[in-house]
């Protein structure tokens, strides 16, 4: 069956569709990753938006068991070509079923570079993926400016608490649409971690006296998630070790009065560099993140930049002044790209007085 | 971290002469090595036998000696010139073994030579094989188990401990001769007695067998601040089993998941990191493909053939990283040459599938098994870029020029369905052909996988082009199909031939009628999320367009010479180097076409555009339609690009120099003849034909022998010397096997010397920079004879003749640009052998050795300047002070059956230099440049045919004064002993032990000299078996008793003070 991408400057990709045949309207972005399309896919921080693929061959490897959260996110999923039969000795199904079960729409078959090229110069935008091949732009356009991710940690946060049992640091994860590799990262050095609704008050949290929190990524823009910036303020001030990643990150930095705003077209994709300003060290680094946070009105004696992008110079993590705090926007705990960064999750360990 | 001030003058060390696993990757790496590091400021100091390569150019490096790689010439060159630095990872393993040698032995701190880009100790932990499982073992990394053995009982009692099947590598055999696989003990006793009895230092190595297991390849940089990047992965299609450099590879990998990409990504980056390396390097993997168990197959600390595959396949510059990082720059301070935006600290991301496949002798070779092992075999490779993996598979292969374009072309339907199955079985160069005719029959994927271990992710792809060949020939051609046939890439000529009714061009009018044309996509590093300034080009239909016009400069197309091959090699590319730089001094907009990854001319900042594509008439016609060039150059891609002038001419691209009617008239018999006769030069006596009937009836007439051989081939492509009716009915039947659309040449054999010029005309004038003369006789390929400039042993009165023949030749021909003569000089006459109205493999050598650039100047003639204007006195120039000589080198070694004997048809795979004052040191140093390190033992075999036993004699009294012992066979030996020679009588293989085979796998031969009987039928299987084991056991082995003769004569001149010529001053 034809589908059409249609996007608010009135750019239409004409192509097949995948996944289910509804109707959708989202913010389109794209991802360079060349592997992991499962765990994009499956990453809630991608709710409220429709990703392209970059690399044209997707599905290689169908579903396998590596998923970031239990099911996919994205409002639609774009890519040059599925692959026709997946070869994985893991593999359980294919893209097109999984796609179809969790009533996702989607296009394959466009030229996902010309697409990218347009998010690329004119900034990302809202589109639609449609079956219906009478649509008419006109009456489409309006809605397509009006779209607005909006509340969306609200939609991917878990609905209750849970834990993850361990010997070692106790650490609190407040889940904003965590991905699942954050709590298993902890877990796996021996961390007990217990996973809070992206909604649950500090008082809550501190009042079991974790030895760390943890505020994990999520989907939307930053200053969408108001009362919960109170309550991470409330963190700050507890004086409790804090390591936060992407969108907890920039919760941090503006609960302690910096500014955030949005990029061109976003950070996606598995390669991207970041340097630790303490060592000069550069990391290649897995990232997902439209909006970043603002060095110039950083205030020194509360934040000093950790990480900078090496690209485009944008900030990439924070050191937080007098306290046991660091946030970075990159993802140490990968899935999918580079594992380069895993390592900040044993500073964080050590943070909290641990041995790793 | 920035530059470091300690680095003024690095010296650095090239690969030497193409061998196979050694080829021009090294010159594309080390070119570009050095313009980086000249980029910086430091004084390059080159030293390259190679005399073929652009990094041997005076632009390339401020010092540059042609001179054999031996620690003694490099130290004299150190001492000589005095670098600071010494950086040996550009010159693949030979560079490495020599920057490490030098390390070594204290030479070069006694200097006061850093070595830069790695250390002897990151050398030693990744090449040393204990010290490499060391290290291994330290970091976790899990290696397949192996032991050395010296005995078959502690070969059995290993393997007992690790389960079969295991592989078998003796140590210190050439062409992995002696080594295989044992599946059970009867086979482990076989394999490992005989490999034992082959190695040299009687030891085999037991390694757990991994074959079967996906292969898949990182390319890592790390510099001195630990900083690490992986450029790219690749995944092999042939499983573990085939060396990498025969196996199709695909790039990024496309069955592994982000786990298991990531698992293997890590593992290299925490090797590179332990091992120390500032630069590139290559880990290679093999991947349990039912499970996440993996092994370290190799790392290479160094720049590699897969470094130059990473590089084009993704637009990162590896070597010149390297270079930056070997001078102290760190990673994130790099300017990312494509995106001018971004920095070398990032990975390449593709939004594109790259396809390698490699080029494999087997045409040439005829006699050579096919079967693909470890031991490399492939002289060079093609790489294509599609957006989906059918269709870089399908321009990959029209890309190989071996008579393929589709999965179609090697006919595997008249076999029985048994057959075919046991051919899937064969690990060969034909296998995906055959799993596409098993595909077309029906077989499952599983059982293929099961049989081919490929993945059956690739299974299916060939399954999808599979479908499209059968809806292709069985529907009517829609405007849809076709959409779909082109998206896959398949070619116009092979979509007419399947539909049956159309032609092709039908097929093509009904495309552009219907808007499928080519669209072009930018490699770009980065998947389109940053803009990039660099016009790398590929094609892809269904997509949108974004090569973009670029100025209104004249605009010249320059087609390269695509893989290479014997016959076609590095010069060529040296070539289209040298005419686009000289295009873009006169202010042309230049575009490359090309295909070849290993090359300097697919490099992104060589041309204006460059166009990774095929080279064939349908996809440089896209090419042209899009860039609409105010010309075509042909002449100096060799005949891959002379192919395409007919077509060219026909889509009315102007051809810039020599006409193609003039090209045509040199190649046609006929028409040659009349030039000719008009010219009053005299040439052997010879007729055309097309059958063996006809060539029977010509030879006879001329009288025996008589060369034969196809037109409009290069390198000599089934040229041979017949003797009788016979061999010329198996000759003809071989070059009939491939459908010959010109006619087949017999010519009156003259056995005389062989002479050789490469000549300028500007239409009025002739530029000839020098005459090369040959040491063996006609009969054996000029690219396989030692050629020595200038000429040293004619008279003047045939210089005169020669000078005047090229002057006619180049006027009746209307030469524009470039010209290649060869000639024979016999009993003070001078014949003319064959005229190539384009640049020849001898115009590097010549260019560097006279100082002369002619490759420029022949440009400029095209474009209408005279070589009077030029700075030029028109003819032949003064001889330089130099004797220059270019020694062929052979890869015999590797290609298991291969008759190693010369002949008409060319064998080797690359050359040297040796430039001296005198012509015996200059022959001395040719022979040390290709390998030829005598004496050792002072032992030598020889044996040959009756009528060269009186020039045997003589060279066996030379070497015997040398102080050679000398074994011959029964009559040989009695001629040399009747003669006066101390020869020994040695048993021939079939007589009893001890016999000459013995002795040969006594590891205590120097040297063995055969001739082998006359003519191609060399039933003597006894001369094939001793030239294939003297080769396979490392012995010299000589088969033209002129070479031996020139031989003698470098012995006898043996010193170990040498001139070193600094080229650049020349």
């Amino acid at each position: 069956m034809k589908a059409f991408l249609i996007l608010e400057d009135g750019t239409v990709f004409e192509g097949t569709s995948i996944g289910s045949t509804r109707e959708v309207i989202s913010e389109i972005v794209f991802n360079t990753s060349m592997t992991g399309y499962l765990e994009v896919l499956t990453d809630p921080s991608y709710a409220g938006q429709a990703v392209c693929m970059t690399y044209p061959l997707i599905g290689n490897y169908g579903i396998t068991p590596d998923m970031e959260s239990g099911r996919p996110w994205p409002d639609g999923f774009i890519v040059r070509e599925l692959s026709r039969i997946p070869s994985n000795f893991r593999c359980q199904g294919t893209i097109q079923d999984f796609l179809v079960k969790h009533d996702i729409p989607g296009i394959a078959g466009i030229d996902t570079r010309a697409l990218t090229k347009i998010l690329r110069d004119r900034g990302t935008m809202n589109g639609m993926i449609t079956t219906n091949e009478n649509y008419n732009f006109e009456e489409i356009q309006p809605k397509l400016k009006a779209y607005q991710t909006g509340d969306v940690v609200s939609k991917v946060t878990c609905e209750s608490k849970s834990v993850l049992p361990g010997a070692g640091k106790k650490v609190a994860l407040l889940d904003f649409g965590a991905k699942k590799n954050i709590a298993k990262s902890l877990n796996d050095r021996g961390c007990e971690v217990t996973i809070y609704p992206a909604h649950t008050k500090a008082e809550e949290i501190l009042k079991t006296n974790p030895d760390g929190i943890m505020l994990s990524n999520g989907p939307g823009d930053p200053k969408d998630c108001g009362p919960i910036i109170d309550e991470v303020r409330k963190l700050y001030e507890s004086n409790t070790p804090i390591f936060a990643i992407c969108l907890g990150h920039q919760l941090m930095a503006l609960a302690t009065g910096a500014d955030t705003h949005k990029l061109k077209y976003g950070h996606r994709g598995g390669n991207h560099p970041v340097k630790d300003l303490e060592t000069g060290h550069v990391y290649i680094s897995s990232q997902n993140h439209g909006y970043v946070v603002d060095t110039d009105k950083l205030d020194p004696k509360v934040a000093t930049p950790a990480f900078v992008n090496v690209n485009d110079g944008t900030n990439e993590g924070l050191k937080y002044t007098g306290k046991n705090i660091f946030t970075v926007q990159f993802h140490p705990e990968a899935c999918p790209g580079p594992q380069d960064s895993g390592y900040l999750f044993d500073r964080f360990i050590k943070m909290m007085g641990g041995n790793q | 971290m920035p530059k470091r001030s300690d680095i003024k003058k690095v010296m650095v060390i090239g690969s030497g002469p193409i061998v196979i696993g050694q080829a021009a990757e090294f010159d594309y790496a080390g070119t570009q090595a050095c313009r980086s590091l000249k980029e910086e400021g430091v004084e390059v100091c080159l030293v390259n036998s190679n005399p073929a390569t652009i990094m041997t150019d005076k632009e390339i490096a401020d010092q540059v000696y042609i001179e054999p790689l031996t620690v003694d010439v490099l130290k004299q060159i150190i001492i000589k010139e005095k670098p600071d630095s010494l950086l040996p990872t550009l010159g693949g393993q030979a560079g490495l073994n020599l920057g490490m040698e030098l390390a070594e032995s204290g030479f070069l701190a006694e200097q006061g030579v850093k070595l830069i880009g790695t250390t002897a100790e990151t050398i030693f932990r990744a090449e040393d094989r204990q010290a490499f499982k060391d290290t291994m073992e330290k970091l976790g990394e899990p290696v397949a188990a192996s032991l050395v053995v010296n005995t078959v009982e502690d070969g059995i009692k290993f393997t007992n401990t690790i389960g079969y099947p295991v592989v078998l590598r003796p140590a210190y055999t050439l062409g992995g001769s002696g080594g295989g696989i044992a599946h059970n003990q009867a086979e482990l006793v076989e394999i490992l007695t005989n490999g034992l009895r082959l190695s040299r230092v009687h030891e085999v190595l037991v390694e757990r067998c991994i074959a079967g297991w996906k292969e898949i390849e990182y390319e890592v940089m790390r510099d001195a601040n630990g900083n690490c990047i992986t450029v790219c992965n690749m995944e092999n299609i042939d499983p573990v089993g085939v060396h990498t450099g025969d196996s199709i590879v695909v790039a990024p990998s496309q069955t592994l998941g982000d786990k298991e990409y990531q698992m293997l990504r890590t593992s290299a980056l925490r090797i590179i990191d332990e091992l120390g390396i500032t630069g590139g390097c290559n880990v290679q993997y093999a991947l349990h493909p039912e499970s996440f168990e993996y092994c370290v197959i190799e790392v290479n600390p160094r720049v590699s053939r897969s470094s130059a595959l990473a590089s084009k396949a993704t637009g990162y510059p590896i070597a010149k990283v390297a270079a930056k990082i070997a001078l102290g720059y760190t990673l994130d301070e790099i300017p990312n040459a494509i995106t001018k935006k971004t920095f070398a600290s990032f990975e390449p991301m593709l939004d594109y599938c790259v396809v390698k496949i490699p080029r494999l002798p087997f045409d040439k070779f005829i006699t050579a098994t096919r079967k693909l092992t470890t031991q490399m075999k492939a002289t060079g490779e093609v790489m294509s870029i599609c957006n989906n993996f059918e269709g870089a598979l399908m321009k990959a292969i029209r890309s190989l020029e071996q008579h393929v374009d589709s999965l179609m072309s090697y006919d595997f339907c008249n076999m029985t369905d048994e057959e075919l199955n046991e051919a899937l079985t064969v690990v060969d160069d034909r296998r995906i052909y055959c799993i596409a005719e098993a595909l077309r029959r029906g077989v499952s994927y599983e059982k293929i996988h099961n049989i081919t271990q490929i993945d059956i992710w690739f299974i299916d792809k060939i399954k999808i082009l599979v479908e499209m060949e059968q809806r292709l020939a069985s529907e009517e051609l829609t405007v849809e199909l076709l959409k779909e046939a082109k998206r896959i890439e398949f070619p116009d000529n092979v979509i007419a031939q399947l539909n049956g009714k159309l032609t092709e061009e039908q097929v093509r009018k009904m495309r552009y009628d219907n808007g499928i044309v080519a669209a072009y996509k930018m490699v770009d590093t980065c998947a389109a999320e940053f803009d990039a300034m660099t016009p790398y080009y590929y094609s892809v239909y269904g997509s949108e367009n974004e090569a973009v016009k670029t100025n209104d400069r004249k605009k010249v197309l320059v087609l390269g010479s695509g893989p290479i091959r014997i016959g076609q090699g590095v010069e060529f590319d040296y070539c289209s180097v040298h005419a686009t730089w000289a295009f873009a001094k006169e202010g042309w907009e230049t575009v490359i076409v090309n295909n070849n990854p290993e090359t300097v001319s697919t490099d992104f900042d060589i041309a204006d555009k460059l166009y990774f594509e095929p080279l064939t008439n349908e996809d440089v016609e896209s090419i042209v339609n899009l860039e609409k060039p105010d010309g075509a150059i042909v002449q100096f891609g060799g005949q891959t690009a002379i192919k395409l002038t007919e077509h060219l001419m026909k889509i009315g691209v102007p051809i810039l120099g020599t006409k193609a009617e003039d090209v045509d008239a040199a190649e046609d018999r006929e028409l040659f003849d009349e030039i000719l006769e008009q010219t009053q030069i005299p040439r052997a006596a010879g007729g055309t034909v097309f059958t063996a009937e006809e060539a029977k009836e010509v030879a006879n007439r001329l009288g025996y022998p008589v060369l034969v051989r196809p037109s409009y081939v290069l390198g000599g492509q089934g040229m041979q010397i017949a003797f009788n009716d016979e061999e010329i009915e198996m000759f003809m039947d071989i070059i009939n096997q491939i459908a010959q659309d010109h006619p087949i040449l017999v010519d009156k054999y003259l056995q005389g010397k062989e002479i050789e010029v490469d000549a300028i005309c500007d239409g009025e004038n002739i530029l000839i920079p020098g005459i090369m003369e040959h040491i063996e006789r006609t009969g054996i390929h000029s690219g396989d004879s030692i050629s020595v400039y200038p000429a040293h042993t004619i008279s003047q009165d045939i210089k005169d003749k020669i000078v005047d023949y090229t002057e006619r030749l180049a006027k009746a021909l209307h030469v524009l640009g470039m010209i290649n003569i060869q000639f024979i000089a016999m009993d003070g006459e001078v014949y003319v052998i064959e005229v190539n109205p384009r640049s020849s493999r001898t115009v590097p050598y010549i260019s560097k050795v006279t100082g002369i650039p002619i490759v420029d100047l022949a440009a400029k003639a095209i474009l209408g300047h005279k070589i009077t204007d030029m700075g030029y006195k028109p003819g032949l120039q003064p001889e330089a002070d130099y004797i220059a000589i270019k020694m062929p080198v052979f890869s015999f070694e590797k290609l298991r059956g291969a008759e190693i004997s010369l002949g008409p048809e060319m064998k080797s795979t690359g050359e040297c230099l040796g430039i001296a004052k005198t012509f015996e040191e200059a022959l001395y140093k040719a022979f040390l440049g290709a390998g030829v390190v005598l004496p050792k033992y002072k032992q030598m075999i020889i044996t040959v045919k009756d009528a060269d036993k009186p020039e045997a004699l003589e060279v066996a009294k030379r070497f015997e004064k040398l102080g050679y012992t000398i074994y011959a066979t029964r009559s040989t030996a009695k001629y040399l002993q009747d003669g006066g020679v101390d020869a020994r009588w040695v048993n021939k293989i079939t007589q009893e032990s001890p016999n000459v085979m013995d002795l040969i796998l006594g590891h205590k031969i120097d040297l063995v000299i055969d001739t082998p009987t006359q003519g191609h039928g060399d039933k003597t299987r006894d001369g094939f078996l001793i030239r294939r084991n003297a080769i396979e056991t490392g012995i010299n082995c000589i088969t033209a008793m002129d070479t031996a003769v020139a031989l003698a004569t470098s012995l006898e001149s043996a010193t170990t003070e040498y001139t070193l010529v600094d080229v650049a001053k020349i």
